[in-house]
Formats: C-alpha cells, sequence, structure tokens
C-alpha cells in the first residue's frame, strides 16, 4: 500500500448559506437536505472525485466547504 | 523566567505531616463550609481551608506540578462535558503564548443550581481554583464569568475578588465578567468569543479553545465547580480526591435533584450513588415517579425502574442513554406527561439557537412543531414518524452541541415514553399534558435577545 | 518607450477593446448579480452562473489589457502607462481617463483578492468585492467623458443599453432580497417610470 494522501470534506455550518453549489458540483458525496442545506456522505472522497471535491471547495461562495488532508497510517 | 509562585520563608525542617488536613467524613467535601444564610467571607475561608496552597499539598520543598496532581486525581469536567482536566490543563500549558483562565459560573441550564450555589455561598474556593489553575498553565488573565442580569452577585464577587487581590492572594486580579443570558451563551466557545469582544455565540472547531482562544491565547475553561474541586485536591492530594467515587469518575460532584421530590436542591454526592439514592437524598418522590430526567436539557429521559439502580457518573449513564451533563436529576410523577414536558423543553431550545447554522436554525423549530403535535394535538399517526425523519437530519450539523443535546433528549423521550407516544399519536393529548409544568422554562420576562 | 505609432488603426483599437471591455463588465456584472441571487432554472445550474462570471470577468482584463496597450502606443494623445493605474495623472482629458484608471485599479483589486480568495477567507474577500459596485459605473462614465464617439448614436444606444441591464440587475436583486419592503417595489416603478423618458429625452430620442 503506497502512501496516498487521502482528503475528507467537512463543512463550517456557521459560514455555509445553503447556495448547493457544491452539490451541483459533487452530487455523488454531497446531497441537500430539505432546507437546502449539505449532507456529506461519512469517509473520505474516492480517489477519483478528488479534483471535483476540490473544485467544489472553491466554488463554494462563503468558503464552507473545507479539505481536510488525510494520510492514512502506514502499514 | 518560571511561571510558579513560589513563597519562601525562613529555612525550616520540613513539615512531620502535610499541612493541610483533609476531612474525616467523606461527604461533604466541597459543601463541608456551607452556611445557608450568607456567604463564606475570606477570613472563614481561609481559617478553615488554610491560605492557597502554592507548595503543594505535600508540603515539600520541592513542590510538585499541580497539572501532574490533577492528572492523577481523574478530576474530569463538572459543566456537562466531562472532559479529564488534567489533560486541558496540560495541553494549555503547552500553548503558543500566555494563556488565560475563564471560569465558567454562567449555568444556563435553568434546572441548574449548583453554580449558583458555589458562587453566592463559597466563592472563595471557586477563587483559589482559578488562581491556581492560572499559575499552574502560566496565564496572565483570569474570568469568572457569570449571567449579566446577575447584577447583585457580579457586585459580590467583584468586592470578593478586589479584596483577595489586594490582600495578595492573587498574584493577579480576577475580572467579574457579565455575560448575555442566552442558552447558548454559556458554552465554551461562545464565553471565548464573548471575552474577544465578539457576540456570544458559539464558533467553528479548529481552532479549539484551548489552543487558540480568548484573543488567539491558549485559553483553559472549566466549570466553576471543576475549580473548586481543583482547590481542594491542591491542599488534599489526589489520593484523597480518588478515594470516593468510581475508578472511572472519581471524586464528588454537586446534583441538583428538582421536579417531583420532597425536598429539591443542590446536593454533593459520591460519583458512583445510584440515582434511586439520589432521589430518596433530595426525600423522596412526592408521587409515584414514572421518569426521571438525568443530565438536563442536554441529558435523556429513562424509566423510574431502569434509572433507579443506575450509578450516577458519566461512562454509565452514557451506556444507558442519558448523560451526567451538569447533574441534573429531575423526578417525573405519573400524573404527568412526558411529552408534554419534551415539547416545552425542546421549543424553548429551538428559541434559543445562535441563528448561525441552517440545520439547527430550520430544524430545532420543525421538530418542536412536531412533539407539539404529538404531546398536544395529535399526530393523526403520523408525528412520531414526522419526528424521526427529522432527527437524523439534525444532529450532528451545527458548528455546536445545541442540536444534539436537543435530538438526544427527544430520542430518549420516544424511547421511554414509546406507549405513551403511540397513544398519543392516535388519540391526541392525555390528561398529563393539564398539569402544571415541571421542568423549568424561562418566562418571557426573564428572557433575554441580546448576544453582547 | 519611444515606439511612434500614428494613424487611426490604433485609436480604432482603442475604441473598439474599450467598448468590448464595458460589454463584458456589464455581463459580468449581471452576472455577479444573478449569482448573489441564487438563479438557477432545472436547466442551468448556479456552479454555471458562477464559472461565466468568474471567467468573463477574465477576459475584461484581457481586452482592458489591449485597451490600455493600444491607447499608450498611440502616440496622438501621448498618454503614458502610468496614468492607467495612478488616476489623474495624464494631460489628455486628465479627469476622465483618470476615471478609466481608478476603474481599472478597482477590477485588479477585485480580481486578485478573488484569485486568493481561499487564502483571503470569506469576509475580507466579500468586504473588497462590495467595490465591484463602485467600479463599473465608474467605468461608464469613464467611457462616456473619455470616449470619443459620445455622439454616435449606437454609442449611446449601447451605453443606455448597459446602465439598463445593470439597473434592471439591481433593482431584481433589492426586491429579491428585501421582499417583504413595499416601499422598494414602489419606489422602483416611480423610478422607472420618471428616469426611462428622462433618459430617453437626454439622449436626444425625443417622443
Amino acid at each position: 500500500m503506497g502512501l496516498e494522501m487521502s482528503i475528507t470534506l467537512r463543512i463550517n455550518p456557521i459560514m455555509c448559506d445553503g447556495h448547493g453549489m457544491c452539490a451541483e458540483l459533487l452530487p455523488e458525496i454531497i446531497t441537500l437536505d430539505q432546507w437546502g442545506y449539505p449532507l456529506l456522505a461519512a469517509g473520505p472522497v474516492p480517489r477519483p472525485l478528488t479534483g471535483l471535491a476540490r473544485r467544489a471547495a472553491q466554488a463554494c461562495p462563503t468558503l464552507a466547504l473545507l479539505i481536510e488532508e488525510t494520510r492514512p497510517k502506514h502499514r | 523566567m518560571s511561571t510558579e509562585l513560589v513563597r519562601r520563608g525562613p529555612a525550616a525542617p520540613p513539615p512531620a505531616i502535610p499541612p493541610y488536613r483533609p476531612p474525616q467524613a467523606r461527604l461533604p467535601r466541597l459543601l463541608a463550609g456551607l452556611s445557608y444564610y450568607r456567604s463564606v467571607g475570606l477570613r472563614e475561608h481561609e481559617h478553615r481551608y488554610g491560605p492557597i496552597p502554592w507548595r503543594g499539598h505535600s508540603g515539600r520543598e520541592r513542590p510538585e506540578r499541580l497539572i501532574d496532581v490533577v492528572d492523577r486525581s481523574g478530576l474530569t469536567g463538572r459543566g456537562g462535558a466531562g472532559f479529564p482536566t488534567g489533560r486541558k490543563m496540560r495541553a494549555v500549558a503547552s500553548g503558543r503564548g500566555p494563556a488565560v483562565v475563564v471560569a465558567n459560573g454562567a449555568e444556563g441550564e435553568p434546572a441548574s443550581g449548583k453554580d449558583r450555589l458555589l458562587l453566592t455561598r463559597l466563592p472563595h474556593l471557586v477563587m483559589d481554583g482559578i488562581s491556581l489553575a492560572a499559575d499552574a498553565v502560566g496565564a496572565q488573565e483570569a474570568y469568572l464569568c457569570v449571567h449579566q442580569r446577575e447584577t447583585e452577585l457580579l457586585a459580590s464577587l467583584a468586592d470578593a475578588a478586589d479584596a483577595r487581590y489586594r490582600a495578595g492572594i492573587d498574584p493577579g486580579p480576577i475580572k467579574i465578567v457579565g455575560i448575555p443570558g442566552r442558552y447558548v451563551s454559556s458554552e465554551q466557545s461562545a464565553i471565548v468569543a464573548f471575552l474577544g469582544g465578539g457576540p456570544a455565540k458559539p464558533t467553528f472547531a479548529p481552532p479549539r479553545p484551548h489552543e487558540r482562544g480568548v484573543r488567539g491565547r491558549p485559553t483553559l475553561e472549566n466549570n466553576v465547580e471543576t475549580l473548586a474541586h481543583l482547590a481542594l485536591i491542591a491542599r488534599y492530594g489526589d489520593g484523597w480526591f480518588r478515594s470516593i467515587g468510581l475508578p472511572s469518575a472519581t471524586g464528588s460532584a454537586l446534583v441538583t435533584v428538582g421536579g417531583g421530590v420532597a425536598r429539591p436542591g443542590v446536593y454533593e454526592i459520591e460519583l458512583g450513588t445510584s440515582i434511586g439514592q439520589v432521589i430518596m437524598l433530595a426525600g423522596g418522590p412526592t408521587e409515584r415517579p414514572q421518569a426521571l430526567l438525568v443530565g438536563g436539557y442536554f441529558g435523556g429521559w429513562l424509566t423510574a425502574e431502569e434509572a433507579w439502580e443506575i450509578p450516577m457518573s458519566q461512562p454509565t449513564l452514557r451506556a444507558a442513554g442519558a448523560a451526567m451533563g451538569a447533574g441534573m436529576v429531575l423526578a417525573l410523577p405519573v400524573t404527568s406527561c412526558g411529552l408534554a414536558e419534551t415539547a416545552r423543553v425542546v421549543r424553548y431550545l429551538a428559541e434559543e439557537t445562535a441563528g448561525q447554522c441552517g440545520p439547527c436554525v430550520m430544524g430545532l423549530p420543525a421538530l418542536a412543531d412536531a412533539l407539539a403535535d404529538l404531546a398536544f394535538h395529535g399526530g393523526r399517526g403520523r408525528a412520531t414518524g414526522q419526528i424521526q425523519r427529522l432527527l437524523p437530519v439534525i444532529e450532528g450539523r451545527g458548528a455546536c452541541r445545541h442540536p444534539d443535546g436537543a435530538t438526544q433528549l427527544v430520542r430518549s423521550a420516544l424511547r421511554t415514553f414509546s406507549a405513551e407516544a403511540q397513544w398519543h399519536d392516535q388519540h391526541g393529548a392525555c390528561y398529563g399534558v393539564a398539569r402544571d409544568p415541571l421542568l423549568p422554562v424561562p418566562g418571557d420576562e426573564e428572557r433575554e435577545w441580546g448576544w453582547r | 518607450m519611444t515606439v511612434t505609432l500614428s494613424g487611426p488603426g490604433l485609436w480604432y483599437a482603442t475604441r473598439a477593446t474599450g467598448l468590448v471591455a464595458l460589454l463584458l463588465l456589464t455581463l459580468g456584472v449581471l452576472l455577479g448579480v444573478l449569482t448573489a441571487g441564487r438563479f438557477a432554472t432545472p436547466r442551468w445550474p448556479r456552479f454555471l452562473t458562477a464559472g461565466l462570471h468568474r471567467n468573463v470577468s477574465l477576459l475584461v482584463l484581457v481586452f482592458l489589457a489591449l485597451h490600455i496597450g493600444t491607447t499608450v502606443l498611440d502616440s496622438y494623445t501621448s498618454i503614458q502607462l502610468s496614468a492607467a493605474f495612478i488616476p489623474f495623472i495624464s494631460s489628455y482629458k486628465r479627469g476622465w481617463v483618470g476615471l478609466g484608471a481608478v476603474a481599472f485599479d478597482l477590477l485588479i483589486a477585485l480580481v486578485v483578492t478573488s484569485l486568493t480568495r481561499s487564502r483571503l477567507g470569506h469576509r475580507a474577500w466579500r468586504f473588497v468585492h462590495w467595490s465591484g459596485y463602485a467600479c463599473w459605473p465608474v467605468a461608464v462614465l469613464h467611457g462616456v467623458g473619455a470616449g470619443t464617439d459620445e455622439h454616435a448614436a449606437w454609442a449611446i444606444d449601447m451605453t443606455i443599453g448597459c446602465v439598463a441591464a445593470a439597473a434592471a440587475a439591481v433593482a431584481w436583486r433589492l426586491v429579491q432580497r428585501w421582499p417583504e419592503r413595499r416601499v422598494l417595489r414602489v419606489s422602483m416603478v416611480m423610478l422607472a417610470a420618471v428616469g426611462v423618458p428622462t433618459v430617453l429625452s437626454v439622449s436626444g430620442y425625443g417622443w
């Protein structure tokens, strides 16, 4: 197993205003609840979606979607 | 430069026995010097407990670090979260820059009275704890926070802090601060934000206060009861503190007992005392209890049968579906309606959001509406389903634990009152809803609405 | 630099790039207002509006670079490069050209803060971004005053069109933001009822 940087998404609920752009860009991981606020799927972001996840974080109008870099434990 | 205040007298032979003698009885500890009629003044306090133990309980030439003693004592926070105090102090002491100590005496829970008791009757025990903690973590500022509308209490505490500083007891002045009376304002990060000049609303973590708190400094925030325990541990040692309680929950704690009991009030118990014993301490139930609310409005409901034998401590209560919280036990008689009481409390919690996070601001009122339907108007068979669908959408999605406390309360209510919930859903309100409310919810005239 | 180019070619290029930049800037403002107003349809997602707003604004910079470049190179008016950044130092039409420099500076601030948004933090970015509402009218005024086509009907029409579009977008946004304020809606209607005929008559259309 190589050392791969995986990322996890996290939401700052105070900054989040329910714009919903994250859910448009990353519907595989982010859905919206009945009030328009994001629901994140649990766990780290699958590798193929990493680029989209970063784009979604940049697109958030209030910078409420946060990228957390987690290095998995070296086996 | 050493941050420990070392008082050196003339060279004397080491004392044969520790200079501070702990009380003989197991209990009371914190409430040992309590008077019902007046506050314990500075001289009486020093007479009973001795001066602040800067050199530690053993009185040896080389005093042990207080943080190590607190670590070994197993003291955990008495404000609700139950975090190990020694670990928190260590984190703040190793933080960057001069630290800040904040004593939280704001007691946001309407049903709790222990902090108020300590501050009105035994303020010097709390202030000893503040000074000792400040010295131990290298803090240069210390604050004691209470609700801003408690003008008399603010004045008396300011006098006490002033007297101590002028007498040279505290190395630095303890600043008494009044904070807004909103429910979430007594939360740790809200107080830290307020002391930094902002509104008293919880903030997003990271960073946590012990890394970057008031004005960016590492901040030690503790409940006033925790600091009072610390003041005694510094005098009598960790072994004494651990001599009562459970291995996983050491020492004593203050609990507020209320609801349908003969003598509601604040009592000091050994951790591990069963809930039933606590109720009997308060004079026993006035009517046959159907359920108990343990841990306050962020705690949980338990049926009287299952609760009676459960020992009071954070781990045991969590395992049972409740919480230690700030140590509250409220007895609900059979003639009351637990769903109605819960509905009222959740309505209060919904009005007390900070208004910052969408799922909480939208979700709690929806939850309160659904509960009100269930309790008072009849759910038409749909209310419990509605509530169950709302709960996972609300919990864990706020910046603070406010929505989680509400959902935990509701989950425990649906579990404990499941038969009643089914009945309500089909038939509407029961007779118990007409009974006077038992769980205290502040009336409109007592409520504050500002954040500064 | 002593490259002297003369002849009408550069002048045409300056006017053309300036007008296109104004059009694009107006479009950028419209898209910005739509982004903030959360405009979306089932087939037009929000990230599209936001993405276009970003790209159009960057395109404005390209045309501005050409506009400034051709102006500086044109020896007919001898406007130095620094006059594009420092307002009110050119000898030719000092005030009007100076307004162009103001708008350009504001635009640079907007773009730089937007590109470094994640490092800057949301609050600081937002504070600067409000100046977009100042940048656009200043740019329009620069076009009206410094432009040499101010009497041509098509230039006037275009300017009026840009102003009308921006005004409509802002009105939409205000009404959307404060839907409960009837005063707002009524005053918008009255302003339009008075303003439109005034502007048309002033611009020479008559009745």
